[in-house]
Order: C-alpha cells, then sequence, then structure tokens
C-alpha cells in the first residue's frame, strides 16, 4: 500500500532507489572516515612526534573507502540514468 | 624565492576559478536550462572542443568551439575529415551520423543504419577526441618539463639542483622514498620506478588539465583509467614469482580445508585489486566535476546575487577541495601500484607458517 502511494507519487521507483542508495554510500563513508579521523587525532595527541606518519596513514585509508563508497554512488548514478 | 610573485600568483589563479561563472551557459537554444545534460555534457568526451557560447542580438546561440580531426575505419575504408562537417541540421556527413558524440553509419537523410538485431552500425571510431586531444597536450608537458629537469642534472652533476630541476627533485624523491622504496624494497625498486613516477605525474598533471576551464576531463574517462589499472595488473602479474602465485593457489597459512575455498577468491582478487584502481580515480574525478558543476547550476536555475555570490564562493573552496584531490589520487593510484608489485615479488619469508 505505501509502495503503491510512492509510486504514484514518483512515477518510477528506479531513481528514489538511486538516490537511497547514494545516501547510504555517504553515509558509510562519512562514519567510516569520520573514525579514521577521530583515532588518528587521538594517536597525534599521544605521541606528536609521529604525527606525520599518522596523517600520511589517514589520508591512505580514507582514499580507499572513499574508493569504495564512490564505486557505490557511480552505480547509482548508472541506475538514476537508465 | 619572492614572496610577492607568489601572492600575484595565488591572485591569478583564483581569478581564474572565479571566471568558471561563465561556463555554466550550455546550448540550450532558448529553452528551460537543464542541469543534467549540462552536467553530462561537460564531464562526457566530445568531437569538438567547445570553448564558449555566447548568445547574439538575435537571441540565437552561437557557440565556439575547436573543431577535432574525425578518424573512422569502416568498410569503406579509412575516413579522415573535420568535425566541423558534422555541422548541419542533421548532423550527418558523408554517410556517417553524430548522435550524443557518438558516430553512426548512416543513409543520406540521417537515418542511422541498423543490422538484423535493431542494433546501431558504427564504424571504428580512432578520432582525436577531446580527451584525446587534452592527453596529447599533458603528455607534451611533460616531456617537455622532465626534459628540462633531466637537463638540469646533466648540467648541474655533482652541483645542488637550479631552476625548475629544484622544483620537482621534491616530488620525485617523495616518490621514490615514500612509495617506491618502502613498498618494493631497496633492491629491486629502480627497475619500476620510472613507471610509478610517469603514473603519479600523467595522472596529477591530467587531473589538474580537467579542472582549468574548459578543460578536458581525460582523468574521469573510464577508458584512461581502464588503461592505467591494467598496465599496473600487467605489470604486477609478469614479475610475479613463485611466492607470489603459490600464495594465490595454495594460500599458506590457512587450515587445509579453506584453500579450495580461497582460490577462486584469490583468482578473482587478481582482477578486482586494477578493477578498484579504474574506479576509484574515475569515480573521485567524475564525482568532483559534477559537484562543482551542480553548484554552479543553482547560480542559472536562481537566477539571483543573493544565491550567485555565496553559490560562488562555495565553487572556489569546492575547487580549492578538487585540487586536493588531484593530488591525493595520484597519489593513491600510485601507491597501490607499488604496493600491488612489491607484493608481488617479494621473497619468501620463513615466519609464513609454512
Amino acid at each position: 500500500m505505501l509502495s503503491n502511494v510512492l509510486l504514484e507519487l514518483s512515477g518510477s521507483i528506479t531513481p528514489m532507489g538511486a538516490g537511497i542508495g547514494a545516501g547510504l554510500a555517504v553515509l558509510g563513508a562519512g562514519m567510516g572516515i569520520g573514525r579514521i579521523g577521530g583515532s588518528a587525532m587521538e594517536g597525534m595527541a599521544r605521541q606528536p612526534e609521529m604525527a606525520g606518519k599518522i596523517q600520511t596513514g589517514m589520508l591512505i585509508a580514507s582514499a580507499l573507502i572513499e574508493g569504495a563508497a564512490l564505486f557505490a554512488i557511480a552505480v547509482c548514478f548508472l541506475i538514476g540514468n537508465k | 624565492m619572492n614572496k610577492s610573485y607568489i601572492k600575484y600568483f595565488i591572485f591569478t589563479l583564483l581569478t581564474l576559478f572565479l571566471g568558471n561563472k561563465v561556463q555554466a551557459g550550455e546550448p540550450t537554444e532558448g529553452g528551460v536550462f537543464n542541469p543534467g545534460d549540462m552536467i553530462i555534457h561537460h564531464i562526457s568526451d566530445a568531437h569538438e572542443w567547445h570553448l564558449w557560447t555566447t548568445t547574439g542580438a538575435d537571441g540565437k546561440e552561437h557557440h565556439v568551439s575547436i573543431p577535432l580531426p574525425v578518424i573512422l575505419y569502416s568498410e569503406k575504408g579509412l575516413e579522415i575529415f573535420s568535425s566541423a562537417n558534422f555541422h548541419n541540421d542533421l548532423q550527418t556527413y558523408n554517410g556517417y551520423k553524430l548522435e550524443h558524440e557518438h558516430i553512426y553509419l548512416a543513409d543520406a537523410n540521417g537515418t542511422i543504419l541498423t543490422d538484423a538485431n535493431g542494433k546501431k552500425l558504427a564504424p571504428l571510431d580512432f578520432s582525436i577526441t577531446k580527451n584525446v586531444a587534452s592527453i596529447f597536450i599533458s603528455a607534451f608537458l611533460l616531456i617537455t618539463i622532465f626534459s628540462a629537469v633531466a637537463g638540469g642534472y646533466k648540467k648541474n652533476a655533482g652541483k645542488a639542483p637550479s631552476g625548475i630541476q629544484s622544483f620537482f627533485e621534491p616530488l620525485i624523491m617523495f616518490v621514490r622514498d615514500e612509495i617506491a622504496i618502502p613498498n618494493i624494497g631497496e633492491k629491486k625498486y629502480e627497475k619500476y620506478l620510472p613507471y610509478l613516477l610517469t603514473v603519479f605525474f600523467f595522472i596529477w598533471v591530467n587531473n589538474l588539465l580537467g579542472l582549468i576551464p574548459t578543460g578536458a576531463n581525460a582523468s574521469g574517462n573510464i577508458a584512461f583509467t581502464m588503461t592505467l589499472a591494467v598496465l599496473t595488473g600487467v605489470i604486477t602479474n609478469l614479475s610475479g614469482n613463485a611466492s607470489y602465485w603459490g600464495h594465490i593457489f595454495w594460500t599458506p597459512g590457512v587450515p587445509l580445508w579453506l584453500r579450495p575455498i580461497m582460490l577462486p577468491v584469490e583468482v578473482v582478487g587478481i582482477l578486482t585489486k586494477p578493477f578498484a584502481l579504474m574506479i576509484r580515480l574515475f569515480a573521485n574525478i567524475t564525482a568532483g566535476h559534477i559537484i562543482i558543476l551542480s553548484l554552479m547550476s543553482f547560480i542559472f536555475i536562481f537566477k539571483s546575487m543573493a544565491v550567485g555570490v555565496p553559490v560562488s564562493a562555495f565553487v572556489v573552496v569546492m575547487t580549492m577541495m578538487e585540487l586536493f584531490v588531484a593530488a591525493l589520487q595520484a597519489f593513491i593510484f600510485t601507491l597501490l601500484s607499488a604496493l600491488f608489485i612489491g607484493a608481488a615479488i617479494e621473497e619468501h619469508h620463513h615466519d609464513d607458517h609454512h
């Protein structure tokens, strides 16, 4: 019943799926990279002389997670454009 | 280093980005502004290099663009002509039709020929498109710069570096000391360092060229990133030693019953690692361009100063982030390539539980 109502409103349920998917992907990436940033800050506060290495590791881990999130974004873009 | 010319350089750079607003005008032929079409047009490849569009006194839009050569090969043979020939109403020329930047075989009326299944017939397209031309420009830029750097080393042998050599030396040493040596090892990194340096600077320069107004989105083209990922994959697997292949087909350190399950996982892993490299670079760069273009679309949707001024400021901020992403993605691609190559040539360690 709810899905019928939503179908009427949106015309097609496909772009809505794409939007929800993209939102969830960004949510996951945000949480993951936020945790990495937090731990990195904490590590740098505990041991300031390791700050350089910790920062490099933080950037690498963030880029890898962002790669996965952007994969999901690319898929959602394709779904939305079909 | 004269501090004041750095200030002028940064000022010029910022004015370049404030000029971005002019670019958002897209050929709508007087219709409603369609941000989706505008964005797709800006991130896609094209057979001409579109510079700007002006609206004349009669309301007609006049596009200023550089037509690029079209090189096609079909049963008719090799045909080379300028894409300016497609500038007619039907967008046809000599049996070819240009539709959404793809060239198909067509008849004289402009109807695209299809085969028995309804699939559109197309010639093999080897044209110099916008992305190809941009790659040529970046290749020329890199060859010029690094020939100058190499010449500097020859001239200053044994002395302190000077000129352009002193700008690139820290970058080259960064790639060698932070990426190549830690991941590949002191003894074998030299064989792979030219590839890593090439990949690093090639991706970085192409990312930067894509960010300037009227630039081409070369590194956001999946064929570009696929080629680089395939190169990394080929180099990794060709340098694999017996230990590397042994770890894939008969993973050590895991219980025997698990090994047949690990086998397809590891074999697929050979393919997924370059695939992830390809998607990561493509999606990061294209997503960055889409963000900037979407923000600028706001100005044209709302058509008000109250929206225009803060949005322009935000676009400058996002472009600064995109500059960072340009360098970071080049670094990540190079680092992961070095990691994969290092894993492939790593010597057998006795502490691997076998």
